[in-house]
């Protein structure tokens, strides 16, 4: 039962095959089994998640379901969730009872979804490997000596190993297409406005976007049919209709134009992964679609800029951790100045620290235009690099990232190594679109991604694109054997 | 562009971080290792470009000016690390 679909689920819970709680029972057991060793929650919630279950049979039994009703989900611990500790991976917030609910968790909840925990992350969704939680990293369970990316990588982890059948997370630069390709799921980083940001813990506020982590495009457009819509009380929410995003899922993709970035094919990707992804193309070929080389040619541009507006607005948005009125307070302060920098630098780790650094440092006066206008102007080039490209192709393939999962601790100690796993997923955000990964493959034992990115609003046909895929091959249903 | 010790402690200063002493070598090598990945964008003439602040080039949405939330002071401050009287407790600024 725990390797099945939502798709599935969903049936067995109407068929009465089982009841939610008997599914949630099964996956809470499964966390407790597992969680020790992987480390994917910071918490879990027993209680509430045993309380929604039945809630969700009652539903169930009355005919007043949702396609989500009685499906347990994991959410990342970067959404505010009322009455439960909210930690976005920090120590700064590891006594933050949220008083209000996201957006986001409000909507899974009204459709009757289960909340089993809340997902391990890098600290404020800052890192590609969950290395800078402050609760320790999380393994990934293909091979539990390496990462599972970041910074989604708890609620990658837990669906990868099977403890959650589906999981939110958030992506500012790659934070759930990196993961999932590292663990073999599917990920997707809607259009920027597309899902509220209200109650999701602020980094880089023109480019997080919240989405789903599942094992099939399936299941994902199962979850944007909850997540996505406007919401007043996030400004930049974007009011536009919601379609019914499984609708175009068994659409044929013959004759769809495949563009493939020469520039993501040169020099920093390695050969395996490159053979990959050229046998995941060819697949698209069979299925009717055509490839087109295109350029993009500020894609080398785009980890430079992200590196000047992520941590400007990261440092912008985290001064309001001051020790005042909520969050990590220092002991004994003998002054205002004091309890602000003793607060702060015992409550924020090494990394978030470092951003918060250069965030000030480019904010700084004098510095602005050379820095952070430089920034916008230039993802105004990437921008419309994309533009120019999405007039002739009507998706654009490529790897997710530059290798499989790295080793624990290899890259830990050299941020701009770290910084540059992320170079074929941080243009999208740049430019506000949505991107997918989904399993292509294997090497050596490894999951490969296959991002597939989408000109604006065009989440239906990215899971479209993405489900054919999935129609004739099955890596997207591989399980790690120690999860089976 | 390098920084130096100097640079560092004043930007600690700026973003209100306490940083130990020893660590500021690090944050050094860190930071010009960072800018050194920066300056790459000096690479491209951007004299023409106008500066991208939204995905989406959208403008800041209006409401009426009414009042939506309701007061949940006590809720709030029931997270603070310390309150007397409905007011959030620092030490003395003013002497």
């Amino acid at each position: 039962m725990h390797t099945k679909t939502i798709a599935q689920l969903s049936a067995a819970l109407r068929s009465g095959e089982i009841s939610s709680v008997e599914l949630t029972t099964l996956f809470l057991a499964r966390i407790k089994q597992h969680n020790p060793a992987l480390n994917c929650y910071i918490s879990i919630t027993e209680a509430q998640a045993l309380e929604a279950a039945a809630t969700a049979d009652r539903r169930l039994k009355e005919g007043d379901a949702t396609p989500l009703t009685g499906i347990p989900i994991a959410h990342k611990d970067i959404f505010c969730t009322e009455g439960v500790k909210t930690t976005c991976g920090s120590k700064m917030l590891d006594n933050f009872i949220a008083p209000y609910e996201s957006t986001c968790t409000a909507k899974f909840a009204a459709a009757g979804a289960v909340m089993l925990g809340k997902s391990n992350m890098d600290e404020f969704a800052m890192g590609s490997s969950n290395e800078t939680s402050y609760y320790g990293a999380v393994k990934n369970p293909w091979d539990q000596g390496r990462v599972p990316g970041g910074s989604s990588g708890g609620s990658v982890a837990a669906v990868a190993a099977r403890l959650a059948p589906a999981a939110t997370g958030t992506d500012t630069g790659g934070s759930i297409r990196q993961p999932a390709a590292l663990c073999g799921l599917t990920g997707l980083k809607p259009t920027y406005g597309r899902v509220s940001r209200y109650g999701m813990i602020a980094f880089a506020s023109s480019l997080d976007q919240a989405g789903p982590v599942t094992y099939s495009a399936e299941d994902a457009a199962l979850l944007m049919n909850v997540m996505a819509g406007f919401d007043e009380r996030d400004s930049t929410s974007v009011e536009r209709e919601v379609p019914d995003y499984t609708a175009e899922l068994t659409n044929s993709i013959e004759g769809l134009k495949i563009g493939l970035p020469k520039e993501y094919f040169d020099g920093g990707l390695d050969d395996s992964i490159a053979r990959v992804i050229e046998s995941a193309i060819q697949a698209y070929e069979a299925l009717g679609a055509v490839v087109k080389e295109i350029s993009l040619p500020n894609t080398a541009l785009a980890v430079p800029t992200y590196y000047v507006v992520a941590p400007a607005e990261c440092s912008t948005n985290l001064s309001r951790f001051d020790g005042v009125r909520f969050g990590h307070r220092c002991d004994d302060p003998k002054d205002l100045f004091d309890l602000y920098t003793r607060s702060r630098g015992e409550g924020f780790g090494a990394e978030v620290k470092r951003r918060i650094m250069i965030g000030t440092y480019v904010l700084s006066a004098g510095y602005y235009d050379a820095y952070y206008l430089k920034a916008q102007k230039i993802r105004r080039l990437i921008s419309e690099d994309f533009r120019a490209a999405f007039e002739t192709v009507d998706v654009i393939m490529g790897p997710t990232a530059p290798s499989t999962a790295f080793k624990l601790g290899e890259k830990a100690d050299d941020p701009v190594t770290m910084y540059l796993s992320d170079i074929y997923t941080i243009a999208v955000n740049m430019a506000g679109l949505p991107a997918a990964s989904i399993p292509a493959g294997f090497v050596d034992g490894l999951p490969v991604g296959l991002q597939v990115i989408g000109n604006y609003f065009e989440e239906s046909r990215l899971l479209n694109v993405a489900h054919q895929y999935q129609q004739a091959t099955d890596w997207h249903l591989q399980v790690p054997a120690e999860f089976q | 562009m390098s920084v130096d010790q100097t640079d560092i402690t004043k930007v600690a200063l700026l973003a209100r971080l306490e940083i130990d002493e020893a660590d500021v070598p690090q944050y050094v090598d860190n930071l010009s290792n960072i800018l050194a990945l920066v300056e790459q964008m000096n690479e491209v003439d951007t004299d023409r470009v106008v500066p991208m602040a939204h995905p989406l080039d959208a403008a800041q949405r209006l409401r009426p000016d009414e009042v939506t939330e309701v007061d949940q002071r006590d809720r709030f401050q029931a997270l603070a690390p310390q309150v007397e009287a409905g007011l959030y407790l620092v030490p003395k600024v003013i002497e």
